[in-house]
């Protein structure tokens, strides 16, 4: 695999997919090991530009970089000039002058990534852009699945939440179904999206109905409290009993032994309730854990200063 | 082209291979680690003859790739494969194990690895073939068959688990690059 950068799971080939979750256990063998580094990216830089906060992402990034031995600067957007009114194109520059060979990238703006990506010859990593895409999410989650169904092709996974707004929903599925998965939406019909990429997805608005359908896996989006209490739910008690794991849902999910998926982090008591945090199909933390392994695969096997990207 | 080993001298090499570990490893009880690809075929191969002649051993496997020292001038990175070293290495009298010994910049960075696995008492290299032109100040304390070659041609070793069948070729290419 030969890339400059990583924008999103749409563009991937079936055979990159692959070849990027092969190269995340090799990653996670070194977390074994008395020193959890190696030296692929010594002397390398990765540039962290987050335009939206996010605590989880950009740790996970960090620890990725670091154990490649790449040293890590990150960019104090709030502080600093690029919401001052500077382009882009200006902070490119800047960027370029830092020469950063990677710069990781999260912004509201579905698209930015992309627009770096082509003015910078530093390799670019969509850390998440609007609702567009999350595609280092969607490599860790398929990696977590592989790791507990090595053959995934028809199997069924349920993704439940506010699908419509989510990266998390369009990127996971999307490598999901690039596996051969069988996925299903759960959600009010309104954020329930019908066509695109969603087209030939199976569409519940019911739970019960949902379970009926015989998921492998649960995977739960996180609720977007701000977004949430203002438009689509009445409450967060609302939502639980609708749309949440709730306890009497529990005993049926671990009573059919369905796998449970969380991007993290859990707002307990509304997509879930506290006794899914113990259940021993819960994947979540392995999740956060394969992060790190799925991210220093797409770091290591991305190619800066090739391609078109940044070209006088 | 030319063969330069077959099947029988293979098993010739990797039987001598054996005996000068068995005789080098002075009463410590080794581990032997075999760089993938290839050096692990060879040194599963090592480590059957050291079991059946009753000699008690470690086994490990390392890929090297991460710790190469010319990642910045690929096109593309090489395919990882994963390493398995699980005996405790603190203290341990290693063997690295290769099919081909050449510039030494592979051993370099299969050194490198193995210490982030921790700090062995000795280590020691066996490999199947010595083909010369070292660049770096590495030997190897064991060898199978020492081949001479000029410094563009090419050693093909190939090793029936990893290729389907056993054989080494040299192939000359007298035009540098």
């Amino acid at each position: 695999m030969a890339r400059k950068d990583f924008l999103d799971i749409a563009s991937l080939t079936r055979e990159e997919v692959h070849h990027l979750l092969e190269q995340a256990a090799p990653f996670k063998e070194v977390f074994t090991r008395s020193v959890k580094k190696v030296p692929a990216l010594k002397g390398k830089s990765v540039l962290m530009l987050f335009y939206e906060p996010s605590t989880r992402t950009h740790s996970s990034f960090e620890v990725a970089a670091k154990r490649l031995s790449a040293d890590v600067i990150d960019l104090d957007v709030p502080h600093s000039s690029v919401v001052k009114g500077e382009t882009v194109k200006d902070t490119v520059d800047t960027l370029q002058a830092m020469r950063a060979d990677y710069i990781v990238v999260r912004h509201k703006m579905s698209g930015m990534p992309l627009a770096i990506a082509r003015q910078t010859k530093a390799s670019v990593v969509n850390a998440g852009d609007g609702a567009h895409a999350h595609p280092t999410q969607a490599l860790l989650d398929a990696f977590t699945l592989k790791e507990v169904i090595p053959e995934p092709a028809g199997r069924k996974v349920l993704i439940a939440g506010d699908i419509l707004h989510s990266r998390v929903a369009r990127s996971t599925s999307t490598v999901f179904r690039k596996m051969g998965v069988e996925v299903g939406f759960l959600g009010p019909g309104s954020l329930l999206p019908r066509k695109g990429p969603a087209e030939g997805i199976r569409r519940f608005t019911d739970f019960e109905e949902a379970l009926g359908w015989g998921p492998d896996v649960l995977y739960l989006l996180r609720v977007q409290m701000e977004r949430l209490e203002v438009q689509y739910f009445p409450s967060v008690h609302e939502y639980h009993r609708v749309y949440g794991v709730t306890q009497e849902r529990f005993a049926r999910v671990a009573g059919e032994g369905i796998y449970i998926m969380h991007p993290g982090p859990v707002n307990r008591g509304v997509e879930l309730c506290h006794e899914v945090m113990d259940y021993e199909r819960s994947l979540i933390n392995q999740q956060v854990e394969n992060g790190i392994a799925a991210r220093m695969a797409v770091l290591y096997s991305l190619k800066p200063g090739t391609g078109e990207g940044g070209e006088e | 082209m030319a063969v330069i080993l077959d099947e029988a001298a293979i098993a010739r090499a990797v039987e001598s291979l054996t005996d000068q570990i068995r005789e080098g490893a002075g009463g410590h009880r080794i581990a032997i680690v075999g760089i993938r690809s290839r050096g692990d075929e060879v040194a599963e191969r090592v480590c059957h003859a050291l079991a059946a002649g009753g000699v008690a051993h470690d086994y490990g496997m390392l890929d090297i790739s991460l710790y190469r020292d010319d990642l910045a001038h690929l096109a593309e990175n090489p395919k990882l494969q994963e390493s398995e070293v699980t005996f405790q290495v603190d203290g341990a009298h290693v063997v690295l194990v290769d099919d081909v010994l050449f510039t030494g910049r592979t051993i370099r960075a299969a050194l490198g690895a193995l210490w982030d696995y921790g700090r062995p008492a000795r280590v020691a290299l066996a490999v199947l073939i010595d083909r010369g032109h070292r660049e770096l100040p590495i030997h190897a304390d064991y060898t199978g068959a020492t081949i001479e070659t000029e410094r563009m041609d090419h050693i093909l070793v190939r090793l029936k688990n990893t290729d389907g069948e056993d054989g080494v070729e040299l192939v000359r290419n007298s035009h540098p690059g």
